[in-house]
């Protein structure tokens, strides 16, 4: 089963502060005017040209199986590969804050402005990410109102790109959710289109679901350990 | 000399409007437009990108300070160009194929502009190709290579190797989270960038041919 979501742009909105700590700024630091005008700038073109929506789609584990296989190129072993099996639902899902958005910050950029096209392209970028938690909560509440939702079900989502699932992985995705229903396609690169677009599976399990083993191979490569920090944190 | 210490002063600040008075009474005044670029704008960018690397600043103090060098730029821009002013030379930017990510490299593209760059931007999802195309068009000095994705830095050698293999004579710097030093090494590029700042300093010395 398929279904489609649509939220309000302010719905959407990422978090103010969560903006600015995202590029580096520490939390109770006094703002100069001018970049509480830049920032409240950057939300207003959000609010005014966001066109958040997703659609998501339950996928049996046999299934998904293959879609996550992909095209062979995974790593050779990924923290999903120990996720998915314990499992107690899976959805597909895609999610996109819409064209206008990032038709508008590469506008900016062609107009000089790049202080500006960067400041809304933080905001659309915490938006799109919010999304893919939003999507999640979705599910949660449609299993719920199904009366198939376990006590302590948590709800992550993971991507293609990131943790040893190969970016290729996207076009088996595409394929069984047709997002192009809502504006989202895939290029030759896998990438999506619009740009501020995200993707992926949400898991639903009890929080032990989403324990993993420390490191991969891959995580050598990765500054961030975004992954490991997010999964430690469903309790 | 005051006023263009003055320019550099209120760009440091990100006072665009002031800039671009301040720009415009020096070009009323006679100031040669290089004099401007160089010890006004520029400097101003200097030292925003020096607070910047050592977290004196924060990244929207810089984005402020960008929007003021380019209020200045606007003044400028076509006396630069009567006036033959040449850049620091020109390098050639994007995030790799199969990587849509592209907020770092804004960042670089914008502070390289800061420090008098010409920057082709080739955005994101940029095959090999473009980029070795685009540098030997424009007669690059330097290639810049973004990644956020540790299943993307591998497209990163493939740049590499064709810049060896077409013969051109532009530096490759690459940068992104998953990216180190020594991947950059293992991969031959010529540098690597751990941060925004970092990365201007490091194509600077790369255009200086260190």
């Amino acid at each position: 089963m398929k279904w489609t979501v649509e939220w309000t742009a302010a719905a959407s909105t990422p978090d103010w502060n969560q903006v600015l700590r995202s590029q580096g700024l520490p939390e109770g630091e006094a703002l100069p005017t001018r970049l509480v005008g830049l920032v409240d700038a950057a939300f207003e073109r959000y609010l005014a040209l966001a066109e958040p929506r997703a659609i998501l789609g339950f996928v049996e584990p046999d299934v998904f199986a293959g879609i996550y296989r992909g095209e062979g190129l995974n790593s050779h072993e990924t923290p999903l590969e120990s996720i998915v099996p314990r499992a107690s639902r899976l959805a597909l899902f895609v999610a996109t804050v819409g064209q206008r958005l990032s038709a508008e910050i590469g506008d900016l950029f062609a107009r000089h402005q790049p202080a500006a096209g960067y400041m809304l392209d933080a905001v659309a970028s915490e938006a799109a990410d919010g999304l893919a938690y939003a999507a999640g909560r979705e599910l949660l509440a449609r299993l719920q109102d199904a009366g198939e939702l376990a006590n302590g079900a948590r709800v992550l989502p993971y991507s293609p790109g990131y943790c040893g699932w190969h970016v290729s992985g996207q076009r088996k995705l595409f394929a069984f959710l047709g997002p192009e229903t809502i504006g989202v396609t895939l290029n030759q690169s896998c990438l999506m289109q619009p740009l501020k677009s995200v993707s992926g599976v949400l898991v639903v399990g009890d929080s032990a679901t989403h324990r993993v083993h420390p490191t991969y191979s891959f995580c050598d490569h990765c500054g961030t350990k975004q992954c490991r920090e997010r999964m430690a944190s469903v309790k | 000399m005051d006023l263009l210490k003055s320019i550099a002063e209120s760009l440091e600040h990100g006072d665009d409007e002031r800039v671009h008075a301040l720009v415009t009474e020096a070009v009323a005044a006679g100031l040669p437009a290089g004099d401007v670029l160089n010890q006004g704008l520029i400097a101003g960018m200097g030292v925003v990108g020096e607070q910047f690397r050592l977290r004196e600043i924060f990244l929207p103090d810089v984005l402020l300070a960008a929007r003021a060098m380019y209020a200045g730029l606007d003044v400028l821009k076509p006396l630069l160009a009567r006036d033959g002013v040449p850049t620091a030379g020109t390098v050639v930017i994007g995030s790799v194929q199969g990587d849509l990510h592209d907020i770092g490299k804004n960042l670089v593209g914008i502070m390289l502009k800061g420090a008098g760059f010409e920057v082709v931007d080739l955005g994101n999802d940029v095959a090999p190709e473009r980029f070795v195309d685009a540098a030997a068009r424009s007669g690059a000095a330097v290639i810049g290579l973004s990644a956020l994705l540790t299943t993307t830095m591998s497209v990163m050698k493939d740049v590499v190797d064709l810049v060896k293999a077409r013969g051109l004579k532009a530096r490759v710097i690459v940068g992104g989270a998953p990216v180190s030093e020594a991947f950059a090494k293992d991969i031959g590029a010529d540098a690597y960038g751990f941060d925004a700042a970092n990365a201007v300093d490091r194509v600077k010395a790369l255009a200086a041919g260190a």
